[in-house]
């Protein structure tokens, strides 16, 4: 049954989720701000605001310092391999604790997401090991598969949800019609899920865009992504906070334009299937 | 069946892109100072010279020394020159982490380097790191606030001048602070600071026993001073202050004084980012009437070659390029002899053209008057001045320095905090094995 809203309440709602909405972007704005303002600017007392003379020499200073498009690149390898990758793992397995449950599927959902329960430093030395051994440190590859091996079990989670909202009627249906389990999978399942399925990815990407820790532990020089290049504009003894403002705006830059185009999309993922 | 090819093709090519060539070159693990940036920019130079290509990975100090320490213990054989401080040489020279220096060309002069500096970085007699820039500790004070509250700062300051300074140029109506001091924890953040006190005062960290002696009434008097100055005349939150914090409230003339490194010098008087550019005075850090232990640390950031590297010669040659008498004649060319990296070669100081730069003199006056065989009043077991040169040290810095951030922060007294800080570093050492 729907409430009446009263026009006193809905303009206390709207005002209250611009104060939150703006609280939340508050820190991205004054960082995007300040990569514009000069070294002193930034760090003045009262703050500046608008009204101060904008400025692109941090940009110009970063640029002319780091290789961004190295970074970047990196970033769209490991981001977009590892939500590939675990997509290609977490589709049917959501599939098949979905539609063919066993008395043991509960335990193993829990299972995999125990695993996020232990602090990743807690298996950093095993992993540094592991990749010595192998050879994987400071590569895209190695990166690639331990940050999708992270996101995996929330990749399942989410899938494992959506395919729950879909009838089973619907499979059995094209199943007497003669599909076999890999068209039941990629012309039944899939296309009806391409909501959640796009919800997944674009929540994965955004994941590991900003996996801090990994990237930062298992890399140097050549496989280091965006948080690496912010990182190295922190500084212990001197202020460089325009030109750390400057490498922040152009490391978020990315991800935050793919947010924004697919927010549609992202909202109506994340909220699948919760009102029945 | 788009969808199939789809993940397909995104997956190979992740595959083929994840496996890209490998380019010979030099790996250089560094932090992002004014100083090291500035080698960043001309090492062009060297490669031109040499032939020799290289790679900056430029990290957060924290994250430096967890990657570096994590690197170089598994022998992971991700770097090829790394930049350590004066805390990591000793111990990881005693350990057969490093490769020694010794083989340096002739020309490279190592005798020319500070002998205080040569100290901190050697072991054994060998040098095993060559130090990029040195610092010591000292005063920088407001020579137009002084002025106007009719006193002089002397060369040579003893606490109770401090003091009286601090209390003539608060002004807290005006958002003025008589004195700016480290206040947030961490073993290389308050504890440097605190440690320098702590000798000047007669105190010390360990006896000759490795007994934990902050139990001791020369503890109590130096955390209670320290204490009192930052609350009557420090800024409000200095418990969150590090140097970054401190050297931007002095830089925005909210700091009457101001107790740090010596390298901060060099960015309170340009100009460009200081709003007291012009007004700045500088004198050795204080001691206690009466005492000859100053308050002063010494500190290098030097630049190291892990054991195992593939490339230990063009390692060499980097260092030998990086750390010599040429590299800071390049610098002074190209930006000005107040850019060079101060505080490793007795030859910069010698020079004339250096020695009108207005902070050199005493920055070498404070790195002379630092001795990291003999820190403290009393003797004591252990090499280092604003740490101890043990590997526990890290640990028990940082739990101590907790104490004492909640001590500025009003959470508890200068005697609680001492005690549980004795307690925690009993505990460690014992359990350390000492």
């Amino acid at each position: 049954m729907a409430r009446t809203v009263t026009a006193q309440r809905k303009a206390i709602n709207t005002a209250v989720a611009w104060v939150i909405g703006i609280l939340i972007f508050f820190p991205i704005l004054w960082t995007i701000l300040t990569s514009f303002k000069t070294e002193a600017q930034a760090i003045a007392d009262p703050p500046v605001w608008f009204f101060f003379d904008w400025t692109l020499e941090n940009y110009r200073v970063v640029q002319e310092r780091s290789n961004y498009s190295r970074f970047l690149w990196n970033s769209i390898i490991i981001a977009g391999g590892s939500t590939a990758l675990g997509m290609l793992v977490a589709i049917p397995a959501a599939w098949s604790m979905a539609f063919v449950p066993s008395n043991q599927t509960k335990n193993i959902l829990l299972w995999m997401l125990s695993t996020k329960m232990l602090p990743a430093v807690g298996v950093l030395y095993p992993i540094y090991l592991i990749f010595i051994q192998l050879g994987l440190l400071d590569s895209r590859f190695g990166l690639t598969i331990v940050i999708m091996l992270i996101n995996l079990p929330i990749m399942v989670w989410m899938l494992y949800t959506y395919f729950k909202e879909i009838p089973g009627e619907i499979l059995e249906a094209a199943r007497m019609d003669g599909a076999g389990l890999r068209e039941e999978i990629l012309f039944v399942l899939t296309p009806m899920a391409i909501p959640g399925i796009a919800s997944t990815v674009l929540l994965n990407i955004i994941l590991a865009w900003n996996e801090a820790f990994w990237t930062l532990n298992l890399t140097a020089a050549r496989a280091a992504p965006l948080t690496a290049f912010i990182a190295s504009y922190s500084s212990p003894e001197g202020l460089f906070y325009a030109k750390l403002s400057a490498a922040s705006t152009m490391a978020i830059a990315p991800i935050l334009i793919l947010g924004w185009f697919s927010q549609k999309q992202l909202v109506r993922g994340l909220t699948f299937g919760a009102v029945k | 069946m788009e969808l199939r090819k789809t993940f397909a093709s995104a997956t190979a090519l992740a595959l083929v892109m994840a496996s890209g060539a490998h380019a010979q070159s030099l790996t250089i693990a560094t932090v992002n100072n004014g100083d090291m940036i500035r080698m960043q920019g001309l090492s062009g130079e060297f490669t031109e010279a040499t032939g020799i290509e290289l790679e900056w990975v430029i990290l957060e100090e924290n994250v430096l020394r967890q990657r570096v320490t994590q690197d170089i213990a598994t022998s992971g054989g991700q770097f090829d020159i790394m930049t350590i401080g004066m805390y990591e040489a000793p111990i990881w020279a005693e350990r057969g982490w490093l490769v020694s220096l010794d083989g340096l060309p002739g020309e490279y002069d190592i005798d020319d380097i500070l002998p205080a500096m040569r100290a901190g970085l050697s072991f054994e007699g060998s040098l095993y790191a060559a130090p990029f820039y040195g610092e010591s500790s000292m005063v920088m004070y407001r020579t137009d606030l002084m002025e106007a509250a009719g006193l002089e700062m002397p060369e040579e300051p003893t606490w109770d001048d401090i003091a009286a300074a601090a209390a003539a140029m608060t002004d807290r109506d005006a958002g003025i602070n008589g004195i700016c001091m480290r206040g947030r924890a961490g073993w290389g953040e308050n504890m440097a600071f605190i440690t320098t006190v702590a000798n000047s005062f007669g105190a010390r960290w360990f006896d000759e026993n490795w007994t934990a002696q902050l139990d001791s009434p020369e503890w109590l008097e130096a955390v209670t001073f320290y204490n009192d100055l930052i609350q009557n005349y420090g800024p409000s939150g200095a418990a969150n202050n590090g140097f970054n914090e401190n050297l931007t409230l002095f830089q925005q003339g909210r700091c009457g004084m101001w107790l740090d490194a010596t390298v901060a010098a060099s960015f309170v008087t340009n100009p460009d980012d200081s709003t007291v550019a012009d007004s700045v005075g500088f004198a050795l850090a204080p001691n206690r009437d009466g005492m000859d232990k100053r308050a002063n640390w010494l500190w290098a950031w030097a630049l190291a070659i892990p054991a195992g590297t593939q490339q230990e010669a063009a390692a060499m040659e980097f260092i030998n390029w990086a750390t010599s008498k040429d590299y800071l004649e390049l610098v002074a060319e190209r930006e000005g002899w107040a850019n060079v990296p101060p505080g490793s070669r007795t030859s910069l100081y010698e020079n004339p053209e250096y020695a009108e730069v207005p902070f050199a003199d005493m920055t070498l006056r404070s790195i002379n008057a630092a001795d990291p065989n003999n820190p403290t009043v009393d003797p004591v077991p252990y090499v280092g001045i604003q740490f101890v040169a043990i590997p526990e040290w890290s640990g028990i810095g940082t739990l101590a320095g907790q104490e004492f951030s909640d001590m500025v922060a009003g959470r508890q007294t200068p005697e609680q905090a001492l005690a549980r800080a004795q307690a925690l570093v009993t505990d460690e050492m014992e359990a350390a094995g000492y």
